[in-house]
């Protein structure tokens, strides 16, 4: 791509003497700040450590699943060790990564305020998650657990010896910690926006990130009930859920899919949130469609809640019941469907460009539209009998939360790096990482979908051989995947001191955040813009502005 | 039903492989059509409602379509045929037990013939199990504290992986079997090959070793109902609900027998709860669900027919 020519008056400015990130250096500037984008960074760095732990599991798994002996490790190191990499994954990871990093970062930035409403109970949300954290952690070190991540019951309470109460504890701080950033997000959405800037002129990243903390603060208040029962039945034995005590362990499942069902669009929502700012940017329009996909995302969270018993069609739940809950899976179906049919209709007539971004939209998508057709045959409860509880469940949530979340947050990032540290991060290593996740991720869950079908359970530490050959591909492309994950871990470090220096809009986007300059000063706006324009005005845009930014 | 779901399967395939490819090859298309190239700019379209409409409403009626699909398959699936042959199954960390109703009993295996249908009534000692039988596409957890039951007819002879598919434990991927689908003959064989005492008879004399018999009674009014007919039939409780005497019915009655009080009779049935294993408890719900006829050698509803009030107002209500 031919270089841009940045015309004088818009040669990046050197960066400006204060900016948020040398805007204090000490330690206690850091851990006592209450300024969002520094949260965000704190956050940042945290998730990326819990990713990298949870992704060392994942790589323990698949090294165990290389032959169909258990041979790696014991059946009880096995099963805490899944049972790790989903509590980390889940809760440390795919929950807070873009609400608590990007979400953080740019959810004042895009409306024009100066921070979130509520700035100390910001960091108190990041406190909350590291106690969490260090607990989890902790757990981990001196015994672990071995429930998965589900802690169903009786086993959770009655059954396992290991630190089920710990690990309750921990994932209950934790959520505490969304249920706060949560309600910082709808005080700040509705209370601070710029003065112009009315709901239909919003970012959709902004109601994705809106309907998540609705979510997020009405579900997660009941996973944290769940776990205070859990640990009441566990200590004190009273019948809740084990049916020796009187209880009923379908409550528990009941009790624990409420929250953990909406759990999944409190992950995939804000990252949709992301897809759309990416596409509107590289194929300089405005998302088509803009009500449709905004609305959506709430009718996602609404319906979201309706549907829990999807994951319980062969638990005991009665016929009728799952009918009911089949049809209504169904409905969720048709706000992801239209959300995927604007963003490909967006393209139409655009002006695309193959920025590192932008393929991992598109990679969002394709691996987000294979992970929700997979749910819909899971909501077809024929089907779901058999493929329920096997490797085909497996892959398909993990297309939906690691080749939908994950896609559209390291879209994200990339999109949005100049925008958080003032630097690019360097092109064709970045196109090459993002092949590599591409590639290895299929290669590693797209056999998973197959050995589900032909009946290997999950959760399983030794297998019939029959199984191997599907499981080897599997491994292998998890090596491939971990190397596309690395890349950008080290390319992005390495970019905070040789990167090019970004400018405050290097790719010439729509859109309050890259109005002022990167990175943002500590109070994001030196004067309070006013909104005068429809979100993505991409025709409003200086012409010299619309040609292909640098890219390369 | 093997075939059944994967007719359904296939169905599904060729949607979603239509959906995916549509979508996969717009993309491209567009991508490339549309590329950035210098002096050409992006053209600004807002939206269009009879595109949105249309792109809702036809993905919903595709998906009506695998819903009553799926759901006519899963009713299926969850409604054992009426002739099925009922085995007991009881669960725990990290067997199987298998019951016949002949009374033979094997651990990890199951020994059926080839076109019986085979219900099976499971239960666990422990915590949630799941019976699944890839090859017959079915699938059922196995709770503590209640029955689940599943059906399945086998087509052709030869052993079929039998897998624990919930969670439960140390060994849950260890806990599996076999499903040993044989010929007819081979089968009256097998079983011939074991002289055991059938379930309803080792429930016989449990129903009057654990003394059931002093209250239930066949000849005379007891202090409790008398069982003969019980099962599968609408059952008046006091609180004026009528239930129908399932397997799990019968199974609550006697581990926790204030829970649905039968109209007409005092809460004095005390709890087996404890007292009694699963195998046990299996055997007396057979007991009781043979009981369709008063047994031979106690005098029956004809010589006495005036002993069963509630019994009979019960059976009126329905
Ligand atoms: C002390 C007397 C007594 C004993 C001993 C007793 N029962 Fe009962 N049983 C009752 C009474 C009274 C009822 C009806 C009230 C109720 O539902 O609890 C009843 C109800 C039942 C019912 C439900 C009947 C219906 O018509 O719906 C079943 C089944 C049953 N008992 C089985 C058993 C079995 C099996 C045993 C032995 C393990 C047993 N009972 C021992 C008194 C007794
Ligand atoms: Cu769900
Ligand atoms: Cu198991």
């Amino acid at each position: 791509m031919a270089s841009t020519v940045i015309p004088a008056n818009r040669a990046p400015a050197p960066t400006p003497k204060l900016n948020y990130l040398n805007n204090g250096h000490t330690l206690k500037s850091w851990l006592l700040t209450t300024d969002h984008k520094r949260i965000a960074v704190l956050y940042l760095i945290s998730v990326t450590a819990f990713f990298f732990l949870g992704g060392f599991f994942a790589m323990l798994i698949r090294l165990e699943l290389l032959t169909p002996q258990g041979d790696l490790m014991q059946a009880d190191t096995y099963n805490k060790v899944f049972t790790m990499h989903g509590i980390i994954m889940v809760f440390f990871f795919l929950i807070p990564v873009v609400p608590a990093v990007l979400g953080n970062f740019l959810v004042p930035l895009m409306i024009g305020a100066k921070d979130l409403a509520f700035p100390r109970i910001n960091l108190l949300s990041w406190y909350l998650y590291i106690i969490g954290g260090i607990l989890i952690s902790h757990v981990m070190l001196t015994g672990g657990v071995d429930t998965g991540w589900t802690f169903y019951t009786p086993f959770s309470t009655e059954y396992t010896n290991t630190k089920i109460v710990e690990a309750g504890l921990a994932v209950f701080i934790a959520g505490f910690s969304s249920i706060f950033t949560g309600l910082n997000f709808i005080v700040t959405i509705h209370r601070m926006r710029a003065p112009g800037l009315t709901w239909d002129r919003l970012p959709l990243f902004i109601w994705s990130n809106y309907a998540t903390s609705l979510v997020m603060v009405l579900g997660t208040p009941v996973v944290a009930i769940t776990i205070v029962l859990v640990a009441v039945e566990r200590l004190f034995h009273l019948g809740i859920f084990d049916p020796r005590l009187g209880g009923d362990p379908l409550l528990f499942q009941h009790l624990f899919w409420f929250y953990s069902h909406p759990a999944v669009y409190i992950m995939i929502l804000p990252s949709m949130g992301v897809v759309s700012e990416l596409i509107a940017c590289f194929a300089r329009k405005r998302v088509f469609g803009y009500k449709f996909v905004a609305l959506s995302s709430v009718a996602i969270a609404v319906f979201g809640f309706l549907v829990w018993a999807h994951h319980m069609f062969v638990a005991g739940i009665s016929l009728y019941a799952a009918m009911i809950f089949s049809f209504l899976s169904f409905s969720v179906g048709v706000p992801s469907a239209v959300k995927v049919f604007n963003w490909t209709a967006t393209l139409y007539k655009g002006s695309i460009s193959y920025a590192t971004p932008m393929l991992y939209a598109f990679g969002f998508i394709g691996l987000f539209t294979m992970g929700g057709l997979t749910g819909l045959m899971l909501a077809t409860i024929g089907i779901d009998v058999h493929v329920t509880d096997t490797y085909f469940v497996v892959a398909h949530f993990h297309y939906v939360m690691v080749g939908g979340v994950l896609m559209g947050y390291l879209g994200g990032m990339h999109f949005w790096w100049p925008k958080i540290t003032g630097r690019m991060y360097p092109e064709a290593w970045a196109k090459l990482s993002a092949l590599l996740v591409f590639v290895g991720f299929n290669l590693t869950f797209f056999p998973q979908f197959i050995l589900g079908y032909v009946g290997m359970p999950r959760r399983y530490w030794q297998y019939p051989p029959e199984f191997q050959a599907l499981n080897v591909l599997s491994t292998a492309g998890a090596s491939i995947l971990a190397a596309g994950y690395l890349l950008p871990m080290i390319y992005f470090v390495w970019s905070l001191r040789y990167g090019k220096i970004a400018g405050a809009n290097p790719w010439h986007a729509a859109g309050l955040e890259w109005k002022t300059t990167s990175p943002p000063p500590t109070f994001n706006f030196d004067e309070t813009p006013v909104v005068t324009w429809e979100a993505y005005n991409y025709d409003e845009i200086p012409p010299w502005e619309r040609r292909a930014p640098v890219a390369r | 039903m093997a075939n059944q779901v994967d007719a359904l399967y296939i169905y599904l395939l060729v949607v979603a492989g239509f959906m995916t490819a549509l979508i996969f090859l717009t993309i491209l298309v567009l991508a490339i059509k549309y590329r950035r190239v210098h002096g050409r700019e992006a053209q600004q379209i807002e939206g269009s409602l009879i595109l949105e409409i249309t792109w809702s409403v036809i993905p919903f009626f595709v998906m009506l379509t695998f819903f009553i699909w799926g759901a006519v398959i899963y009713f299926r699936e969850r409604t054992p045929p009426a002739d099925a042959t009922e085995v007991y199954v009881v669960a725990k960390q990290w067997m199987w037990k298998i019951e016949h109703a002949e009374g033979q009993s094997e651990i990890n295996e199951l020994h059926v013939p080839i076109g019986q249908n085979t219900k099976l009534i499971m239960t666990s000692q422990d915590v949630i199990h799941s019976f699944f039988v890839p090859a017959f596409r079915i699938k059922q957890d196995v709770l503590p504290g209640r029955y689940t039951t599943a059906w399945f007819k086998a087509t052709k002879p030869g052993h079929y992986h039998l897998f624990c598919a919930e969670y439960c434990g140390t060994m849950h991927s260890g806990m599996g079997g076999d499903i040993v689908v044989m010929e007819p003959q081979e089968y009256a064989q097998w079983m011939a090959g074991t002289a055991v005492a059938p379930l309803r008879e080792t429930g016989k004399q449990l129903f009057s070793a654990l003394g059931c018999a002093t209250c239930h009674r066949f000849d005379v009014q007891g202090r409790g109902p008398n069982l003969v007919g019980v099962y599968n039939k609408p059952v008046l409780l006091e609180d004026g609900r009528t239930v129908i005497a399932d397997e799990n019915y019968v199974r609550e009655s006697i581990l926790n027998p204030t829970a649905k009080i039968v109209n007409g009779f005092k809460p004095v049935m005390p709890t087996f709860q404890g007292l009694v294993s699963e195998e046990q408890l299996n055997a007396l719900v057979a007991y009781v669900k043979s009981l369709a006829q008063p047994p031979p050698g106690t005098a029956g509803l004809q010589s006495q027919p005036a002993t069963f009030p509630a019994q009979t107002e019960k059976m009126q209500v329905q």
